[in-house]
């Protein structure tokens, strides 16, 4: 117990960051057990990526993860870490992002007056929706769409093939006829899915 | 009316398979036997030439017998199929397998009543010949997302639920044994211990029947119905080792070791055998393709193959099945083409059906037959503990269980599981199974089984529906998956893998990612055949999706739905181009018009060269519901055209994604692009036109310009309109034809026929097939 307390005295800001990010609310129950094991994995796991030991990653820091780098996807994962303007991520900041993909706590009394939790499914949603939409005007267009579809499906597809994908997807999806797919469409068309369950890692609980 | 037909020839039925229980069980039949006196008679009397008159019709039943009686057998089970489902009443009360099992009884009175000894379950016939194909189309059918993802919750209840069921009823009912005043004492704990587990397992033929009808939503389903099939390993350990330790008389400490051990050996070996003939299976599909007729038959072959392979090892067979089912589907349908899917899915659902319906009756025979030894206490006992156990085995579990889980087990979930856990035919074989030498107590255990068997499918079964009503049990989500949805589910997989790389966190998504770049990587190259190995997941669904709805829109717009497509002449107006092409809520025209539309079609394709006079009589250019008409034949263009990419996709189950060929794309887009729809400029003149599409009628249609036309662009036709008719522009009648008038009336044959040949065109064929 003490050598937690005393790793976790040299995160700053420590009391802050698990408020906000609900990792392990500090309750009345005996939480000495478990409270910040997370935050100190995440910390371990954070000074392990940040190789030169400067206290904040930069990009080719996550690049040097190799499966990233097999990704589809990884380049626009990496670059939701980094708000924009930004060239380094802080642990604070990580711990936040990573936070999203809490699992949903059921049992949350619903205060009025705080702000939803950071791993809502909304949020959660709102974050897939950023990765989508890499010009932050708030809908995904069909270029983004396309380029999306792209980094999937590699160059085994033509560019026919895609864009016919990429018309058909706009075309279910899009309600309001304006050719593009807004955050309450993409809410609407995965509102069958389970994104509680599909975009949780049990690890961060 | 039908019902009293029905009921006549279902009792002619069983009429008939009582005499022949009758005839085969007296010694030789009596036909047979004058047979052969006679023609010993014959050769004893060699000299005397007393030829006996050539035998015109004699009756030989001996030979046929049985395969004769099968087929009873599974004409009486179909036809009671047929039955309840004419009853519909009847059959939202009361499950299927319940009114069988009725069935099953009333025919084993019958029997009885005559005298004769019916029928009994027996195991070999049960095990090899009834159960697989059931297995088999739970397992190629299987739902492997949600099963994965549930793995450890069903892996769960099925081995240590069932452990627990076995050792909590087999205790309890050793120590009610043991009590005074029942004379029971005889029972032995191993022999207690070995009925326990015969009991506890819970039966994927009952489960299936029962589930299917209430349409649950698919994660309670999966749970239950994995956990029946995955118990099959316990069970068969279970029942093997209980079985030695009777004969072999004590236990050590290195028996139960070895229990466990033989355990893992025959869950993971069972699963390795079906892995293996199921990818045999995926790889000799692949180079099917130019004899696809047998196809299917391989499907079958190999996976019987695994479960009689397990079964000779003593693996649990089932497990063999379900792992063959599984592994070799993903790569099977990329291979085969549409037909053989279609042909491989309905057989399985015929032959499982059939088991299962067969497996019912002989349950309820058998219960008229077996040798009963009734034990109140015992069968009391049995039943309480049985329950109990089910109900405390969940509870406890799903405790446990919801550490674990992301979504968690509501008490609903709990009730509807423990509810849920039937009893079935597999529990009543395997007791029939029983050395009654080894166990004098069979007919206590049969009994007792055949009571809980009973209870389970006759009260849990006919009341599970209303109580899943009552509680408000979500159900099962009838809609397709849309492109979105897959996209994005994609999309998120691939995130969670990053974040989980990020984490450093070796989880579900790494291992799963993993597994599924190894697969692209290897196993796809080798087991499927040619471009089809490089064509990614998104693709092929695609492509599926397009399929299917090009599928519908040909069924949709079928001819001989045409007359009652057309719409009323007011409504025509509203019509929107856009329209999808599922909508039918098109009112419905009058009788009179519609025969007068179909004379009008029918008499311009038939008499050709009398077709302007006609065109003169019913003068078509005012009418108004010629927009409508416009419409629906744009709409049997766009079918040609699909017609077209139909038969070249009856290759492939899904269509091979042709790398730079545009055409096909373009069909695509226009087949999924309601914008297509929009009308396309018709013509000034409001007409309709009626044109040929072939070539190779000269007779008929004696306009050479037409044919250099189409000589010049064989595929011409497929661009101009369905079925169209034209109204000549001058109103006079014209004999002779010159290139130089004005077009010609052409025709162009319905969808769905085969092609013309010059005799038809004389034929009196209606217009609408």
């Amino acid at each position: 117990m003490g050598s937690t307390n005393s790793t976790l005295l040299k995160i700053p800001n420590v009391e802050v960051l698990m408020q906000e990010t609900g990792l392990k609310l500090v309750a009345e129950e005996n939480c000495l057990n478990v409270s910040p094991a997370h935050i100190i994995r995440l910390h371990d796991r954070f000074k392990a990526l940040d190789k030169e030991g400067r206290g904040h990653l930069c990009p080719h820091d996550f690049g040097a993860i190799k499966e990233l780098a097999m990704n589809p996807i990884g380049d626009r994962i990496i670059g939701a870490f980094f708000s924009p303007g930004k060239e380094t991520v802080d642990f604070h900041t990580f711990v936040k992002i990573l936070a999203h993909f809490r699992p949903v706590d059921k049992d949350r009394p619903k205060e009025p007056n705080s702000p939803e939790p950071i791993n809502s499914r909304s949020n959660k949603l709102k974050f897939a929706f950023q990765l989508y939409d890499q010009d932050k005007d708030g809908k995904i267009s069909r270029d983004e769409l396309l380029q999306v579809l792209r980094a999937m499906l590699g160059m085994q597809v033509t560019d026919e093939q895609l864009e016919s994908i990429a018309d058909r997807t706009i075309q279910e999806a899009d309600l309001d006829r304006d050719d593009t797919i807004s955050f309450e469409e993409f809410r609407k068309s995965l509102e069958k899915i389970n994104i509680d369950h599909k975009m949780s890692i049990r690890f961060l609980r | 009316m039908e019902l009293k037909m029905f009921i006549l020839v279902l009792g002619l039925l069983v009429g008939s398979l009582m005499p022949l229980g009758g005839a085969s069980g007296s010694p030789g039949s009596g036909t047979g036997q004058d047979e052969c006196k006679k023609n010993n008679g014959d050769e004893k009397n060699g000299n005397k030439t007393t030829k006996k008159s050539f035998p015109v019709l004699s009756l030989n039943y001996e030979n046929v017998r049985l395969p004769f009686e099968i087929s009873l057998w599974v004409l009486l089970a179909s036809l009671m199929k047929l039955g309840f489902h004419l009853m519909p009443r009847l059959s939202s009360i009361v499950p299927e397998s319940c009114l069988l099992i009725v069935v099953g009884l009333l025919v084993g009175g019958l029997i009885k009543l005559v005298g004769k000894a019916p029928p009994v379950l027996e195991s070999n016939i049960f095990f090899f010949y009834l159960l697989p194909p059931i297995i088999l189309d739970a397992g190629y059918f299987l739902p492997i997302r949600q099963f994965t993802e549930n793995l450890g919750t069903i892996l769960m209840f099925a081995v240590v639920g069932t452990l627990w069921n076995a050792f909590f009823v087999g205790g309890l009912l050793y120590g009610v044994c043991q009590l005074e005043g029942t004379n029971l004492a005889g029972v032995n704990l191993l022999s207690c211990l070995l009925f326990g587990s015969v009991i506890s397992a819970v039966d994927p033929v009952a489960v299936l029947a029962v589930f299917e009808e209430i349409h649950i939503n698919e994660l309670l389903h999966i749970l239950v119905f994995g956990e029946s099939l995955l118990n099959d390993a316990v069970t068969v350990v279970l029942y093997h080792l209980f079985e030695e330790f009777t004969n072999a008389g004590t236990i050590t400490v290195t028996d139960g070791f070895l229990g466990i051990v033989c355990f893992l050996v025959v869950s993971l070996g069972g699963i390795v055998v079906g892995a293996i003939y199921g990818i045999l299976a995926a790889f000799t599909s692949r180079f099917t393709s130019h004899t696809r007729v047998i196809e299917p038959l391989f499907i079958f072959v190999y996976s019987y193959m695994a479960y009689l392979s397990a079964e000779v090892f003593h693996l649990s067979g089932i497990m063999a099945l379900i792992a063959c089912g599984a592994v070799m589907r993903p790569y099977v349908e990329a291979n085969i083409s549409h037909k053989s899917h279609t042909t491989i899915k309905y057989f399985l659902k015929m032959w499982s059906s059939v088991s299962d319906t067969l497996i019912f009756i002989f349950l309820g025979v058998s219960t008229v037959a077996g040798p009963h030894e009734w034990n109140w206490i015992f069968v009391v006992a049995t039943l309480v503990f049985c329950l109990v156990a089910r109900v405390l085995g969940v509870i406890g579990l799903t405790f446990v269980i919801n550490k674990f889980r992301i979504v968690k087990l509501t008490s609903k979930d709990q009730f509807i599981i423990a509810y849920g856990g039937l009893r079935g035919a597999i529990a009543f074989s395997l007791v029939y199974l029983l050395n009654p030498k080894h166990f004098p107590m069979r007919n206590m255990f049969l009994t007792a089984i055949i009571t809980v068997i009973f209870f389970t499918v006759f009260v849990q079964g006919m009341t599970i529906r209303p109580l899943v009503d009552l509680l408000a049990v979500k159900k099962k989500q009838e809609t397709k998956r849309s492109i979105n949805e897959e996209i994005h589910t994609q999309f998120l997989d691939h995130l969670l893998t990053g974040i989980e790389d990020i984490c450093g966190h070796y989880g579900h998504h790494h291992w799963k990612d993993k597994l599924n770049r190894f697969n692209k990587k290897y196993v796809k190259k080798c087991l499927i055949a040619g471009e089809r190995s490089k064509e990614p997941q998104l693709i092929a669904f695609y492509h599926k999706m397009e399929m299917k709805q090009a599928i519908e829109l040909v069924e949709s717009g079928g001819g001989s739905k045409l007359p009652s497509a057309m719409p009323s002449t007011v409504s025509m107006q509203n019509i929107q181009p856009k329209k999808p092409p599922q909508d039918r809520a098109l009112p419905q025209l009058s009788k009179a018009r519609e025969e007068e539309i179909r004379k009008i079609l029918r008499t311009n394709l038939q008499r050709t060269r009398q077709r302007l006079r006609s065109y003169n009589r019913h003068t078509l250019i005012a009418d108004p519901f010629e927009d409508g008409l416009d419409e629906i034949l744009i709409k049997r263009k766009k079918m040609k055209e699909l017609e077209k990419k139909i038969s070249q996709m009856n290759n492939y189950l899904t269509v091979p994604a042709p790398p730079a060929d545009s055409p096909s794309v373009a069909r695509a887009r226009l087949a999924s692009d309601p914008q297509a729809w929009g009308l396309k400029s018709v013509t000034e003149i409001p007409t309709i036109k009626v044109e040929l599409v072939s070539p190779q009628n000269p007779e008929s249609v004696k306009v050479v310009d037409e044919f250099s036309k189409k000589g010049s662009q064989p595929k011409g036709s497929e661009e101009e309109g369905g079925l169209t008719m034209r109204v000549p522009s001058s109103e006079k009648q014209r004999k002779d034809k010159t290139p130089d008038e004005e077009p010609q009336p052409r025709f162009m044959r319905c969808l769905s026929d085969p092609g013309p040949a010059a005799e038809d065109e004389d034929e009196d064929e209606p217009f609408l097939p």
